[in-house]
């Protein structure tokens, strides 16, 4: 099967090898098996970013399939980014999956640890973490490049996903982060969606490190954007959400832009930040994250000034 | 060591609310270390459980016996001759305790009075922490000795994750993030490229995931 020297032929791969600054959005699958919800909310996505993440039992909490999800954006013409992460599969029920999201179209992954059942509806559950994100990185690499198992048995047909890991820049320790994102290019990342970035010096300090390690020649890096709805939001996020950077200044912005302005204010703020990353060396391109807030990409898309977007064959 | 906590007050009433006359059986092995199942507590158990079945109107006679381990037969022994004078036995012990009571005595009715919770140690006077997971493939010589199987809420071979901040695990500020202490640690001694390498999946054969485990050690067995 010939895929032109693509590693997977899908949109994504095509948008980023030609040069392009991508942009990726996000869809959390509903809460229920309402499949018309689903697919509202990522209508607002279509023909607005190169691919959508579909995220996998999100913040551990139990949704829709994000194989399900995918495949049924595949069905209706829009590109998934099939989320998996380790927690709540071993590596047999993770192979099968792959194998299975692929047959039905899908064409690119991204491999996470997922965050701990401890924050999600069911903390009850008893975990897997059979395998971590680096391996799970290496699995997928492995059936796709060696046409193998994890067992070394021969795929009939493997699955040819273009392959997504995560990299967190703000996480402590701050020095070893550079190098954990230098293990996932090296067990198999072929592009890299950072953690929301607010943080825009220390996100600076971290491209020029992975510029300078040769990082970005041999993955193409994904800055995270996520617009704040509020200042509240900003200061749950800082406080509460782990791993996460939220500067002082940042909060003090959307406090100060008033009553019914801070929206308006996060998104200034983040198309700015997308402004900023179009000329920041290294990155190949942004992922908007703009959570439970799709119906808001379309501006942000146009007022960033990354639409039209490619069409590449 | 084998850690345990004891069960509490009411769901070892509820357990033994038929009974009118019962045993509590300690050990002098792990669960007396950590101040669970020894001698000393089965004294406090049998008061609070006297106490308690004469508030509800329905007194209870209880014997009360600690012997040296709940894990070897040997030692089982020693309850031959007065296991059957009784309606039911609590065992004190970890988990092993009860099974070999159970096994031995097969006409007997034997219940936990400790949940089992894991294998570590004393960090101060009455604080234990879980240090191995007893996965069967011990591989801490990668990580200066630090256990992420058994310490890393992910069991994570590859870390730290992204949650983790100011030296925690994203799931409490509580609980230590093992991997940030590994990595400072390799950074400290010179070390990170330890760090650069990418492990191959982990093999839990020698896990639970491989059923029940046995260990044989051939030049003891008769």
């Amino acid at each position: 099967m010939s895929n032109n020297g693509y590693k997977s032929g899908s949109n994504l791969e095509k948008v980023l090898k030609a040069g392009h600054f991508a942009f990726t959005g996000e869809c959390g699958p509903p809460k229920g098996a309402n499949v018309e919800h689903l697919k509202e909310k990522f209508e607002h996505l279509r023909g607005k970013v190169d691919s959508v993440n579909v995220t996998d039992n999100q913040t551990a909490v139990v949704r829709m399939s994000s194989a399900a999800a995918s495949a049924i954006m595949v069905a209706n013409g829009i590109e998934p980014n099939f989320q998996m992460v380790c927690r709540d599969r071993n590596r047999l029920a993770m192979m099968a999956d792959i194998l299975g999201v692929y047959s039905l179209g899908v064409r690119n992954m991204l491999c996470l640890s997922g965050d701990h059942q401890k924050f999600g509806n069911h903390p009850q559950s008893k975990n897997v973490y059979d395998i971590d994100s680096m391996q799970l990185i290496a699995m997928v690499k492995k059936m796709r490049d060696e046409g193998k198992f994890l067992n070394e048995e021969e795929i009939d047909e493997p699955p040819r996903m273009f392959i997504g890991a995560a990299a967190n820049p703000f996480a402590d320790p701050y020095e070893f982060r550079i190098y954990r994102l230098a293990n996932k290019i090296d067990a198999g990342a072929d592009f890299i969606q950072t953690q929301c970035i607010y943080n825009m010096p220390r996100f600076r300090d971290f491209m020029k490190q992975a510029v300078d390690m040769g990082l970005t020649e041999k993955a193409y890096i994904l800055a995270g954007v996520t617009p704040m709805k509020s200042a509240r939001m900003a200061q749950y996020m800082a406080k509460m959400v782990p791993g996460m950077d939220v500067p002082e200044e940042l909060i003090k912005r959307l406090q100060d832009a008033g009553k019914g302005k801070q929206a308006e204010e996060g998104i200034k703020f983040a198309i700015e930040q997308i402004e900023e990353f179009k000329e920041m060396e290294g990155v190949a391109g942004v992922h908007l994250m703009a959570i439970e807030w799709e119906h808001k990409v379309p501006e942000i898309a146009e007022r960033a000034g990354v639409l039209p977007r490619p069409q590449v064959n | 060591m084998i850690v345990a906590d004891r069960k509490s007050l009411e769901e070892i009433m509820d357990m033994i609310k038929p009974y009118n006359k019962i045993l509590i059986v300690g050990c002098k092995g792990c669960v007396t270390v950590c101040n669970v199942g020894g001698a000393k507590e089965v004294g406090v158990l049998a008061a609070a459980l006297k106490i308690g079945r004469k508030k509800d109107g329905n007194p209870i006679e209880i014997d009360e016996k600690t012997i040296e381990r709940q894990c070897d037969p040997e030692y089982i022994e020693q309850l031959r001759d007065i296991y059957d004078r009784y309606d039911a036995v609590l065992s004190m012990a970890c988990g092993v305790g009860p099974q070999f009571l159970s096994e031995a005595y097969p006409s007997q009715k034997f219940f936990p009075a400790v949940n089992t919770k894991f294998f570590g140690g004393a960090v101060q006077h009455g604080i234990w922490e879980e240090r191995c997971a007893g996965c069967g493939t011990c591989i801490i010589h990668y990580y200066d000795g630090l256990c992420p199987i058994a310490r890393c809420s992910k069991s994570l071979q590859h870390g730290p994750c992204g949650g983790s901040a100011n030296g925690k695990c994203e799931i409490s500020k509580d609980v230590e993030c093992i991997w940030d202490t590994i990595v400072k640690k390799k950074m400290e001694q010179g070390r990170l490229e330890d760090l650069r390498q990418i492990r191959a999946a982990k093999d839990w054969q020698t896990a639970r995931d491989g059923g029940p485990r046995k260990s044989i050690r051939e030049e003891l067995v008769q």
